[in-house]
């Protein structure tokens, strides 16, 4: 793979983190025993040796097995406790093992939140086992996995019109849908902001040179002043990155979204609640 | 469409026939075409994915002759293939081949690119094929290697235009005009057309697939924009990237238009039904199913595409 690229072509800003993510994608093996000892490194690298227990009751990682765009593979993750669990995700990592930086994006929930289910949209750069490893409130990770069969997500030129983008760069869209009170007291909300999410593993179409990643690296959405949630992303993350994720509501305060890319660009974004908080 | 259904049947019985042979034999027997006019050749290629045993020969690839020179358009979806093109072309003259024009990126169409590369043709192609091949090539060699085997992509060479078109160009094959027309955003973002202004024979590329169901890699919107430009050509019939030939026009491309039309229609509403991007790729476009083939293989992707784009208008 060209993790080299990535580190070469990084802002200062991210270079650390492009740096430590760039490390793990090096030393590329193949077949079933390579792709577990791949799984064990990485998690050794990212979770520092914590024990990771198995999270199958506990949480649901959906993946097509068959991506058809392999630059868009839509990913939900969802918690699966019993109600008569008392815990709550308070962090979610999404880790795409055979890709060049396999760590997609790293969530963070805020504790009032009641964040129970995050989708979005990723790069699958090969045939890969997916892990989502998630935090609950007892303050210890749980493991899933999913094997996705798609191929060149990351290499892949997204972007149909360079021109288009840049112009929108950094527009930010906000919806709520519409919730069942009844059912639920979770609401459903989405954040999409325009961003090439350049992987730093595309062509330029005129120059031929690589492309330098340039992505958003940071996203955080609250209601008023209480996090919703925060992600640090990667360039797994597909362009225009989109999170659809359920909350419980705060109030009837404004949602508030800021992203950083990794040139340092902010893009802020508000919007009013136009449903009330039951 | 009759016509042209009878036609695509005769076609592929006698392709059935004529090729079996080839295999075991002679490795360059000509690919077999059809004259639809005077002077223009086509083969159409099998409605299938690329595999070993079709050697990749699955878009129609053509040839134009005027007094002086040969144009090729597309050149196949091996070397093998572009081999055979070429023994087809000299089995009916010697004439120069003086271009290779290539409608787009896809491999089905450029993958026989080096059969032509030692003969002193020019390649001509959109301002953004070379991009769209140094970005892809690599990537399709890669993809394809699993269903056609080594011994076809091995030799595969991408090989980029050195004319290019931006807009608009016609080329004199003597006493014979060729008109090129490069496209906005449709199909890929590099499809160009080809119309022979002799015969009023109109080569889309994959602007329009007839049977086997529209593949998209660009842009949903922009395509159906260019579908109303298209429809302005004023074509005696046409070539399609995929399918049967087109004798009516531009009433041909209906089919298409009404496919891309009805999945936009229901992504649009399923966006703003608020249904996520995963189940709406299983379902958008269902309606269309009997009508297409390959529809299991291509229309979910096209609809995640579709999802992507429409979600921001």
């Amino acid at each position: 793979m060209k993790s080299l690229i990535v580190i070469g072509k990084c802002s200062h800003a991210i270079c650390a983190a492009a740096v430590a993510f760039a490390m793990l994608g090096i030393g590329t093996r193949t077949g079933a025993a390579a792709s577990h000892d791949r799984w064990l490194d990485l998690a050794e690298q990212i979770f520092k040796n914590r024990p990771l227990s198995d999270g199958t009751r506990l949480i649901a990682l959906e993946m097509p097995y068959r991506a058809e765009d392999a630059a868009v593979v839509p990913l939900t993750v969802r918690a699966t406790l019993p109600a008569s669990d008392p815990r709550h995700l308070t962090g979610l990592t999404i880790v795409i093992d055979q890709n060049p930086s396999p760590v997609a994006a790293v969530f963070t929930f805020g504790s009032k939140a009641n964040v129970n289910a995050i989708s979005t949209r990723v790069r699958v750069n090969s045939y890969t086992d997916v892990h989502a490893v998630a935090e609950l409130s007892d303050g210890k990770l749980y493991v899933v996995k999913t094997f996705v069969k798609a191929a060149g997500g990351c290499s892949a030129p997204a972007i149909k019109d360079a021109g288009e983008a840049k112009k929108n760069l950094g527009e930010m869209r906000f919806r709520e849908f519409a919730s069942k009170p009844a059912v639920s007291r979770l609401h459903q909300a989405q954040i999409m902001i325009r961003h090439p999410n350049n992987s730093g593993l595309q062509m330029d179409q005129v120059t031929h040179l690589y492309i330098p990643a340039f992505f958003v690296a940071d996203l955080k959405v609250w209601q008023g002043d209480d996090l919703i949630m925060a992600m640090s992303g990667g360039i797994s993350i597909s362009e225009n990155p989109s999170i659809r994720f359920t909350y419980v509501p705060t109030g009837a305060a404004p949602f508030r979204a800021q992203a950083i890319d990794t040139e340092k660009h902010v893009f802020k974004g508000e919007w009013p609640a136009t449903q009330s908080a039951m | 469409m009759r016509v042209a259904l009878a036609v695509s049947t005769v076609l592929s019985i006698a392709c059935f026939f004529t090729r079996a042979p080839a295999h075991s034999q002679d490795s360059t027997a000509p690919l077999d075409v059809m004259q639809i006019a005077p002077g223009v050749f086509v083969h159409f290629g099998t409605i299938a994915p690329m595999t070993r045993k079709n050697e990749g020969a699955i878009a129609n690839v053509s040839f134009v002759m005027g007094d002086k020179y040969v144009a090729i358009i597309d050149t196949g979806g091996s070397v093998q293939e572009g081999k055979k093109l070429l023994a087809a072309v000299r089995a009916r003259t010697s004439k120069p081949i003086r271009y290779v024009i290539n409608t787009h990126m896809h491999p089905d169409h450029v993958f026989g690119n080096a059969a032509f590369a030692q003969i002193g043709a020019t390649f001509i192609g959109h301002k953004n094929l070379p991009g769209a091949m140094a970005t892809h090539g690599s990537y399709y060699r890669k993809s394809l290697r699993p269903s056609m085997g080594e011994s076809l992509i091995a030799n595969v060479k991408i090989i980029s235009p050195t004319e290019l078109v931006s807009d608009a160009l016609e080329i004199d094959l003597g006493n014979r005009m060729l008109a090129l027309r490069a496209w906005p955003t449709a199909h890929t973002d590099n499809d160009l057309t080809v119309l022979d202004r002799t015969s009023g024979t109109l080569f889309t590329g994959d602007l329009l697939f007839v049977r086997h169901i529209p593949v998209l890699d660009g842009s949903l919107l922009g395509w159906l924009k260019d579908l109303d430009e298209l429809a302005r050509i004023p074509a005696r019939q046409a070539v399609p990237g995929h399918g049967p030939l087109v004798t009516h026009w531009p009433e041909g491309l209906a089919d298409e238009r009404r496919y891309l039309n009805r999945l936009a229609a229901d992504i649009r509403a399923m966006i703003k039904r608020g249904v996520p991007i995963a189940e709406a790729a299983k379902e958008a476009g269902g309606s269309e199913r009997d009508r297409w083939q390959l529809f299991d293989a291509y229309n979910a992707r096209n609809a995640t595409a579709a999802f992507a784009e429409l979600e921001w208008e």
